[in-house]
């Protein structure tokens, strides 16, 4: 793409939605901004649909530009003043009758690191409250645990994304990137690409092979190739035996998982499991990629543990040109999940149960350690008690939409309703911030300057492009101005972007996830900084695992996994499964695609892809709409025909509202460790469109 | 001894330490993690750690070490609360005392005993394959136990002459195998075609062919007679059959001595209920040596699924689970061969209840056969269609009607929809989406063009072709040498 001399003029950036953060450079035009994309190693200067369109929810009529505080039950425009006074007072009445968990923070993984860092600050300082959680629970968190299982660390990819070009193979387990990451593909090779989908996806027919398993039966598969690998002498020895520990009890699991046993249970055929071990073995470099599908599981940490021990037993982590890495989802997906948003979490990735974190944390804020709080609750756990007799009365939400984003979502709504208290912080009146008593308008990325961590663990600065509208103000300012409300020193809470950073490199020193050594002019002149980054002088740290993993001795650990399936089978009342995912030209809950006309023109509105068979068997036609009846909803959608698709399983995309959201569908069982809910696999049946929309609340 | 302990945790002991009482160890102790509602004793008659015996024939192939065929390491039985005794044959069960009595004269008390003594090879009647004393004759191996593979493995040379008895699935697996080791193998199989239990003689002949290809030859419809060490056999038909070492696997007995003994209910193995079990209360069968209706022999399927059961039913984690049957598929574990055959194959087409499809391709090695009713999988063989093999078992298991298209079906992928975009740029559709990334058409590319963007870049402003992962970057330029050339 030609880029003309005054484009450069414009600020470098990154795209607002995905991990990937494509470097694009906006500029302010007459119409608000246009958006080119740029030279970047992770998009190598393309830009999907929905990076090129970007720039439009800038000056988008949707946009929010005043607060809105409801009254006798409607939301009415109002000034920041009495906005956040009124938020003041009913969270200080909340928390004096209730206690300080009465309040809780709900964040989001597209928050810049700043934003977490201070949210997270925001939640144990200024209200006391253990009750802070983030969507991230639903994207990274099974991939995460499996990672500091496995690894000691969790940093998704513990290699620059463009080290992929030297692969041979590359397993790409539960990924659909040429709709949810499009530049990415470019990384890809061109055979040798294998993907492991229930559907058959864009990725899926790019790949040399495909496997089709049932939803909800990836472990299984992974055990079944780890079992070819060992049975046809593919075993790294060396490697296992130098860089790992744990595989002689792994293998005890492994040995019961033989391909033709396996086959059952997945629908992969056997011939097809020893094929991908075959061809991971003969490549000189290989890649092991996980994302969503394989980790949105309540068996999600076992899952990615089993692709991790599959990696370890071809020798590929932390070897030069191969490896094993999580795709994560969200634009800030990794620095979100770093910095202290999360329920059990202190920034540079330190446990708030460990005494010597809480010390230094504290000692960076200036607090007494003893006055933080315990860990609180997780994602789901703490939406399900919103409005309960032991949960929060009250919540703050900024940077997520729970309302169509969350499992059981139709639950969560009512959850939601039965607060006394809701306050939105959003860029469009999001179905959550419809529901809120308060909604603030803020500001979005090309408005504001601010770091974010893309899936290799690379920081990046997002400058300041165009001026945000009148009356918005940015997720720092808010928190600045409640906190200073609630009593708060002003500096312990700065508004300041860059001042934010500096306080967080100071927190995040001697963690895992160390920035200290990132500084916004490092940024600015164009380093390559992969965290940890412990000094100044410090070159960063691409790929970490080179030498020794995290773990004190420096090893791998095999992690012995058992595959007990699906939380809920299917049976005579539920036949079928229903999985969910994304379309290219729509992100995440929608909340802001939905509002860019180009994208509706795409991806107007959620449908029901299914066999031609499964929609024969139900005398159903193409474009027909029709019910998906789960034990938690239902939604109405048209039927789409596709014959790739597996005969016992419907798709359904999680961008839409109303009576066109996925999660009405789906099961929020938890994953022991992670807490991720099973977004990927639940049962449900099919029934007439009889009746309008659902007959769910919300 | 006492028999009736009150308090403290039932008393189970199992008696074997194969596949199925190994398992039911594990899944009593998944149950009931901290042995507070039994205790677990195992009784090992061999000296070593329990073995996977499925892996048995990678052992034979020598894809696999005998380390790693262990169902255990070594600290198992402690870590998990397990009193195990390797090389303890059990010699009498006292159902009124409720005690078992070991070699050494020991007794162990029971609340409940489970039986898991598996089966032993049985070796047909051929003159000189046992000795006198009723061992086996020297060159002559079973191919059943650990102990037995690395015999084979010790006495198979390449370039030696094998014959292995017996051209059942077991039999198969070890003479491809031996072939594959360099033996030079001839398996001798009684019926007139391999695997008549699984297979019908279409299949039975592919299949034989099909290792042929692998360089194992085959006397079908022939009986051993006779066995002289150091020379080899003599058939039925008169013919000799050199060997070097004969390898028997023509079928099992089950493990029912010491049931019998004890006055339980015995027919081919020992009869046991839903609930595994025996005739006596408190004497539970699993794994080989139990026969239930729904539960085919020498199949570790039906083992592990009735010590789930048994589990339950002994730690009341489940008090109603039940024990109704597997339906199993068999596969031949052999390299470079892909064979499994499910349920009733032997329908032919032409019936009148049900829908047979079929397909040969013998000189290829390969055979298809589906047999269905009302849409539903009864049967299938599938030699050569590993992607068949898959979506048909996953059809059988669940019950699930078969794909209308029953070509995909036996092809095991769906075919897709639409074709790839023609790469003609001439003859595409306008409507096709040339870049995925940003959904642009051909139509909307030739827009382009006639608007005046008239190279492969001024494309890409135009309409975002080739800016998203670039991998259109081809296709977008045959479509502006194309219309360059109709300009």
């Amino acid at each position: 793409m030609t880029v003309t001399a005054d484009v450069r003029t414009g600020a470098a950036t990154h795209c607002p939605y995905c991990a990937l953060q494509c470097g694009m450079r906006v500029t302010p035009s007459d119409v608000g901004a246009t958006v080119e994309a740029r030279q970047f190693p992770t998009n190598g200067g393309g830009m999907c649909q929905k990076g090129w369109t970007s720039a439009e929810l800038l000056t988008s009529p949707a946009r929010l530009t005043t607060p809105l505080v409801r009254v006798d039950g409607e939301l009415r425009p109002a000034n920041w003043d009495d906005a956040l006074g009124v938020i003041t007072s009913r969270l200080l009445g909340i928390r004096e009758r209730h206690g300080a968990d009465a309040v809780g923070l709900f964040g989001g993984g597209g928050l810049t690191n700043e934003k977490c860092y201070l949210l997270g600050k925001f939640a144990r300082v200024a209200l006391g409250t253990s009750q802070i959680d983030y969507n991230g629970r639903f994207c990274m968190s099974s991939a995460a645990a499996a990672n500091i299982k496995a690894f000691g660390m969790d940093r998704g990819m513990p290699f620059p994304v463009t080290d992929l070009a030297a692969a041979d193979a590359i397993l790409l387990v539960g990924s659909n990137p040429a709709e949810t990451m499009p530049p990415f593909v470019q990384h890809l090779p061109q055979d040798g690409l294998i993907v492991v989908d229930p559907r058959r996806t864009p990725t899926a027919e790019q790949a040399a092979l495909h496997l089709q398993p049932a939803p909800g039966t990836d472990l299984a598969l992974a055990l079944g190739i780890l079992h070819a690998v060992v049975a046809d002498g593919h075993l790294d020895e060396s490697y296992v035996d130098t860089r790992t520990v744990g595989f002689d009890e792994t293998w005890r699991v492994v040995a019961r998982w033989w391909p033709e046993h396996v086959e059952r249970v997945t629908g992969v055929a056997a011939a097809d499991q020893r094929r991908v071990a075959a061809m991971l073995a003969a490549a000189r470099n290989a890649y092991l990629l996980t994302a969503r599908g394989t980790e949105q599981h309540a068996s999600g940490v076992n899952t990615v543990g089993g692709w991790i021990n599959l990696a370890l037993a071809l020798g590929l982590p932390g070897r030069h040109g191969s490896g094993y890495g999580c795709l994560t989802g969200q634009g800030n997906g990794q620095g979100g999940r770093e910095h202290g948003q999360k329920a059990d979490q202190l920034p540079g990735y330190r446990k708030l149960d460990d005494p010597a974190a809480r010390e230094h944390v504290a000692g960076v804020w200036g607090v007494d350690p003893d006055s933080l709080p315990a860990s609180g609750r997780s994602a789901y756990e703490l939406l399900d008690v919103l409005g309960a007799e032991d949960g929060p009365k009250a919540l703050l939400v900024f940077g997520s939409n729970p309302v169509v984003s969350a499992p059981r979502a139709g639950h969560v709504a009512e959850r939601l309703g039965a607060l006394d208290f809701l306050v939105v912080a959003d860029v469009v009146l999001s179905e959550t911030a419809a529901m809120a008593d308060v909604v603030l308008p803020v500001t979005q990325w090309a408005e504001e300057t601010g770091t974010m961590t893309n899936l290799e663990g690379r920081i990046l600065l997002r400058n300041k492009a165009i001026d945000p509208p009148d009356g918005v103000r940015s997720d720092l300012d808010v928190l600045h101005g409640l906190a200073t409300r609630l009593g708060q020193p002003p500096e312990r809470f700065p508004a300041e972007p860059e001042a934010v950073f500096t306080e967080l490199r100071a927190a995040s020193r001697g963690g895992v996830a160390d920035y200290s050594g990132v500084t916004y002019q490092r940024l600015r002149d164009g380093e390559a900084l992969h965290w940890p980054v412990p000094e100044e002088g410090h070159p960063g740290t691409p790929r970490p695992f080179l030498d020794r993993f995290h773990h004190p001795d420096g090893r791998a650990r095999f992690v012995p996994v058992r595959y007990h399936g699906p939380a809920e089978p299917v049976d005579a009342e539920y036949p079928l499964i229903a999985t969910t995912g994304r379309l290219l030209a729509q992100y995440q809950s929608g909340a802001q695609t939905r509002a860019i006309d180009e994208l509706m023109a795409v991806a107007p509105e959620a449908f029901v892809e299914m066999h031609p068979d499964t929609a024969e068997r139900h005398g159903l036609a193409a474009g027909e709409t029709i019910r998906v009846v789960s034990r938690r909803g239902e939604v109405a959608a048209p039927v789409r025909l596709t014959s790739s698709a597996r005969q016992d399983t419907v798709f359904l995309p999680f961008h839409f509202a109303g009576a066109q959201r996925a999660n009405l569908l789906t099961n929020p069982a938890l994953d022991p460790v992670s807490r991720m809910p099973e977004f990927k696999v639940c049962a449900v049946r099919l029934e007439p469109a009889e009746r309008n929309g659902a007959d769910v609340d919300m | 001894m006492s028999t009736c302990d009150q308090a403290g945790p039932r008393r189970v002991v199992i008696v074997g330490y194969g596949m199925a009482g190994a398992r039911l160890a594990e899944d009593l102790r998944a149950r009931d993690p901290r042995g507070e509602r039994v205790s677990v004793t195992v009784l090992g008659g061999e000296p070593h750690l329990a073995y996977n015996r499925i892996l048995l024939s990678g052992v034979v192939a020598g894809t696999m070490s005998r380390r790693s065929v262990h169902l255990h390491e070594e600290s198992w039985a402690e870590r998990n609360d397990v009193d195990l005794r390797t090389g303890t044959a059990v010699t009498t069960i006292d159902r009124a005392a409720r005690t078992v009595t070991l070699g050494d004269g020991s007794q162990v008390g029971y609340d409940a005993l489970v039986l898991a003594t598996g089966s032993r090879a049985w070796i047909p009647p051929t003159e000189g394959l046992l000795t006198d004393d009723g061992e086996l004759a020297p060159g002559v191996v079973a191919f059943r136990t650990l102990d037995d593979c690395e015999r084979i493995l010790a006495q198979a040379r390449a370039g030696a002459p094998v014959a292995v008895l017996g051209g059942g699935v077991l039999g198969l697996e070890a003479a491809r195998g031996l072939a594959g080791r360099g033996s030079n193998v001839t398996v001798v199989h009684p019926v007139g075609h391999l695997m008549e239990r699984q297979l019908d003689p279409g299949a039975g002949g592919v299949l034989a062919k099909a290792l042929t290809e692998h360089g194992i030859e085959f006397a079908l419809g022939k009986l051993a007679t006779r066995y002289l060490p150091g020379d080899g056999l003599k058939l039925d038909d008169g013919s000799h059959l050199p060997a070097d070492l004969v390898v028997v696997s023509a079928g099992v007995r089950a493990e029912t001595g010491l049931a019998e003994a004890a006055g339980l209910d015995v027919d081919q193995g020992i009869v046991v209920d839903d609930s595994l079990r025996t005739s006596d209360q408190r004497i539970y069968a699993i794994g080989d040596v139990a026969q239930h209706p729904g539960a085919p022999s020498g199949l570790v399927q039906p083992a592990w699924e009735q010590s789930g059961v048994l589990a339950d039913l002994l730690t009341g984690a489940d008090t109603s689970s039940r024990y109704r049957g597997t339906s199993v598929i068999t596969r031949l574990k052999a390299r470079g061969i892909d064979l499994s055959a499910v349920g009733d194959v032997h329908p032919e087409i032409g019936s009148d209840e049900d829908e047979v499809v079929c397909l040969t391709d013998a000189r290829r090695g390969r055979y298809a056969k589906v047999v269905l009713r009302d849409d539903r999988v009864r049967g299938a063989i599938l030699l050569g269609f590993p992607d068949a093999a898959a979506t048909v078992a996953h059809h059988y298991d669940n019950g699930t009607p078969a794909p209308s298209d029953r070509l995909a079906f036996l092809l095991g992928r769906a075919l897709p929809d639409e074709a790839a975009p023609a790469e003609n740029p001439a003859t595409m559709p306008g409507a096709v989406t040339v870049c995925k990334c940003n959904n642009v058409t051909k139509a909307s590319l030739v827009d382009a063009w006639r608007s005046g963007a008239r190279s492969t870049a001024g494309l890409a402003e135009a309409t975002r072709a080739t800016t998203g992962c670039g991998g259109c970057r081809s296709v977008v330029e045959g479509i502006a040498t194309w219309l360059a050339s109709t300009d």
